[in-house]
């Protein structure tokens, strides 16, 4: 049941090996992820799927390199994120992964330009070739005319489609997102998904999506992992999807 | 991160809470302008202090005089030096010796006899001294009625007050008070003194009148005898001084003084050229003592030994503003350390803004290293806003504490002429207090900003997102 989805013959892109995170709270410790292994396959749409607590958000910032494991490893494209410096860690956070969160996590004191701009700056990309870079993002998730507006001046389908181009501005290899569409109605998230979706078809991007909305994951995702406790319980491919998408050679 | 991007982030980061930040920016100028104030008054009043040492002519003055008069004023340099048999006399070619010294302004002779003077009809004895033209600056002058020679041969004389009160016969009875220049100037300016004093002339064999310009050293070239004549000069009184500008002689004070290209010029004749007569063999006239003025009073010790190795003694007061610049060193560095105080107190101002900011701040940071942030990047970003601050606070600073001094200064001269005393300026505000204080500012800001940035860096994103 586990090797359902990896036998696809595209490059392994993230591989877990008895990965835990546990945290002490006072005496107790708790197991919020406790000894998972998985592969994902370059080029996958993946749903983490789990009640609250679950571990599923756990799992994902480990994977994002937000957080470090107390033990077990996680390899993506053959580096061992725990064997990363801090500085390390920055860099793939900046490079190789864009994030989506259910809160949208844009700065509400700068302007949506400037939000999706921010990632440039870290990457010391050159002033004049940031701001049409920036403003190429939000065309591409239809906010072309809400650039000087400042988040909180938008709607949450908004504000989540400028996180989406905040995301995708460097161009990285991952899109993890956590519940993108948590506090959006099913409408605009649908609107969302469909984005996440393109990215995933036309980009080429390995998307790992916690949710707990099975009907989400099994209209999007090509591949759904249940999580209970900190445990991989569930992992299959997603046979209606895998075949509407086709994914050819990883799209890399 | 680019240091221009971080500035700029930073800048637009303080603007957000802008009552906070410009609190804080206020607090830091406070302290600036403080530091400012305070050493601009240390630095004005030192100023003030070298201004009237140096118009005072005492701490800038080199007394010279021969060893062969056996009287110098020091008694190390008699048993030390060379015998007074042995010794250079001070004739008029050593005086120039002297005036070409480097750091040396001028070296001029001392010129004083005691003779009689007529005014009205009374004869009056005192000593009467040359001043040299450059005298005219000298505080002793300060409140002098009247006015300075008008040239430097004028037969013109200045009157000190207690000769000017003997000559109107209002001498201070003991006890009683003083009466003012200003009265007793009043019906003397103006009127004509005679002078009796006798002149020393070449012998008979050389013309009997001498050049008056000429200098005492080509009046008798070869001869070795002279003649004394009696003769008489009239005075114009210009002025009457407050003050006593030949205060460092003592006993030997002059109460009447007359240009000395004048004195020098009426050759007249000297208590030592008698005794020189005996002791020399040309019978060249000699000086008792030249006066010889120093570029500044840190030159004197250079000037006073290269004069000593020509072998004559000297004597000045340099100690004096050796322990003058001492207390002036140690009341600047309190005056800096009370200034850093508020500047200290400031700094935790930036400290608590910061660490406030920080909290404000934290999810905002765990956005931005989520995206993809370097410890590094939140770091200089705190840091950034702590120099944006200083910069700000720096220059705000020295403009406040410029104008505090100025109010001060103003405030002082006010004083200063409710109490009938010349305006000094006793606030000075040099370029390198300028750009030390804003430079101090920034350094202050910065320090105080590696703890807040430090702590900011350290921060767990995954904390920081959870934090609402």
């Amino acid at each position: 049941m586990s090797a359902g989805a990896s036998s696809l013959n595209n490059s392994i892109a993230i591989r877990t090996e008895n990965l835990c995170r546990h945290y002490s709270m006072g005496e107790a410790v708790i197991r919020a992820v406790d000894g998972i292994s998985l592969e994902i396959v370059s080029g996958e749409f993946v749903a983490l799927l789990g009640t609250s607590g679950s571990g599923k958000s756990s799992l994902l910032n480990l994977i994002a390199g937000l957080d470090r494991p107390t033990s077990g490893t996680v390899v993506v494209e053959k580096h061992d994120l725990a064997k990363l410096s801090r500085e390390e860690l920055a860099k793939y956070r900046l490079h190789a992964v864009g994030m989506v969160f259910q809160s949208f996590n844009l700065i509400p004191s700068m302007t949506l330009l400037e939000n999706v701009e921010l990632p440039l700056r870290f990457a010391e990309v050159d002033r004049c070739k940031r701001e049409g870079l920036a403003k190429q993002a939000l065309d591409r998730v239809g906010l072309s005319a809400r650039l000087r507006h400042r988040p909180t001046e938008l709607s949450g389908g908004e504000q989540q489609r400028a996180s989406l181009a905040r995301a995708l501005i460097n161009q990285p290899r991952f899109l993890l997102a956590d519940e993108p569409t948590g506090n959006l109605d099913s409408q605009t998230g649908t609107e969302i998904m469909n984005f996440i979706r393109e990215f995933n078809e036309t980009l080429g991007m390995t998307i790992i999506m916690v949710t707990h909305e099975r009907t989400l994951a099994e209209r999007y995702a090509s591949r759904m992992i249940f999580l209970a406790d900190g445990k991989l319980v569930g992992d299959q491919s997603n046979a209606v999807s895998a075949a509407s998408k086709q994914p050819s050679g990883g799209g890399l | 991160m680019k240091t221009y991007d971080m500035a700029e982030l930073a800048a637009r980061n303080l603007r957000e809470s802008v009552l906070r930040n410009s609190l804080t920016t206020v607090g830091i100028s406070v302290g600036v302008a403080s530091l400012v104030a305070m050493l601009s008054l240390g630095i004005g009043l030192q100023q003030l202090a070298g201004r009237r040492l140096q118009k005072s002519g005492l701490f800038d003055t080199v007394v010279v005089t021969s060893r062969r008069d056996l009287r110098g004023f020091n008694r190390d340099q008699e048993e030390n030096g060379p015998a007074p048999a042995d010794s250079p006399a001070l004739t008029e070619d050593a005086r120039q010796k002297i005036a070409q010294l480097p750091n040396v302004l001028e070296a001029y002779p001392d010129i004083r006899f005691i003779t009689e003077l007529r005014y009205e009809d009374k004869p009056y004895l005192t000593m009467m001294a040359g001043l040299p033209f450059s005298a005219k600056h000298n505080d002793a002058f300060d409140g002098m009625q009247g006015s300075f020679f008008s040239s430097e041969t004028a037969p013109e004389v200045i009157l000190q007050k207690s000769f000017a009160a003997q000559l109107l016969g209002k001498t201070p009875k003991a006890g009683g008070d003083e009466p003012s220049v200003t009265e007793l100037a009043k019906p003397l300016l103006g009127k004509q003194l005679t002078m009796r004093y006798a002149e020393r002339t070449a012998t008979p064999t050389d013309a009997a009148d001498t050049p008056p310009v000429s200098s005492p050293g080509d009046n008798n070239p070869s001869g070795t005898a002279y003649s004394v004549v009696s003769r008489s000069i009239t005075l114009k009184i210009v002025g009457v001084c407050d003050l006593d500008p030949d205060s460092m002689r003592g006993q030997a004070r002059a109460r009447i003084f007359l240009p000395l290209k004048l004195a020098q010029n009426l050759h007249v004749m000297q208590p030592s050229d008698l005794r020189d007569t005996t002791n020399m063999a040309n019978g060249t006239p000699a000086y008792m003592t030249v006066e010889v003025h120093v570029k500044s009073p840190t030159q004197v010790q250079a000037v006073e030994d290269a004069i000593k190795k020509m072998g004559f003694n000297t004597f000045s007061i340099v100690d004096a503003t050796r322990s003058l610049r001492q207390f002036f060193a140690v009341l600047d560095l309190f005056l800096g350390i009370f200034g850093s105080l508020a500047l200290a107190v400031a700094s935790i101002g930036i400290i608590n803004t910061l660490v406030m900011a920080i909290l404000e701040r934290r999810r905002e940071i765990g956005i931005m290293k989520a995206i993809g942030a370097s410890d590094g990047d939140v770091k200089g970003l705190f840091f950034a806003e702590a120099g944006v601050m200083g910069v700000f606070g720096g220059f705000v600073g020295v403009a406040l504490g410029w104008t505090i001094g100025r109010v001060i200064n103003l405030g002082t001269n006010v004083y200063l002429k409710r109490q009938h005393f010349p305006p000094e300026q006793i606030w000075f505000v040099p370029w390198w207090l300028v750009m030390g204080a804003i430079v101090f500012s920034i350094v202050v800001s910065l320090l105080s900003g590696l703890y807040p940035a430090s702590r900011a860096a350290r921060l767990d994103p995954v904390q920081a997102l959870r934090y609402e």
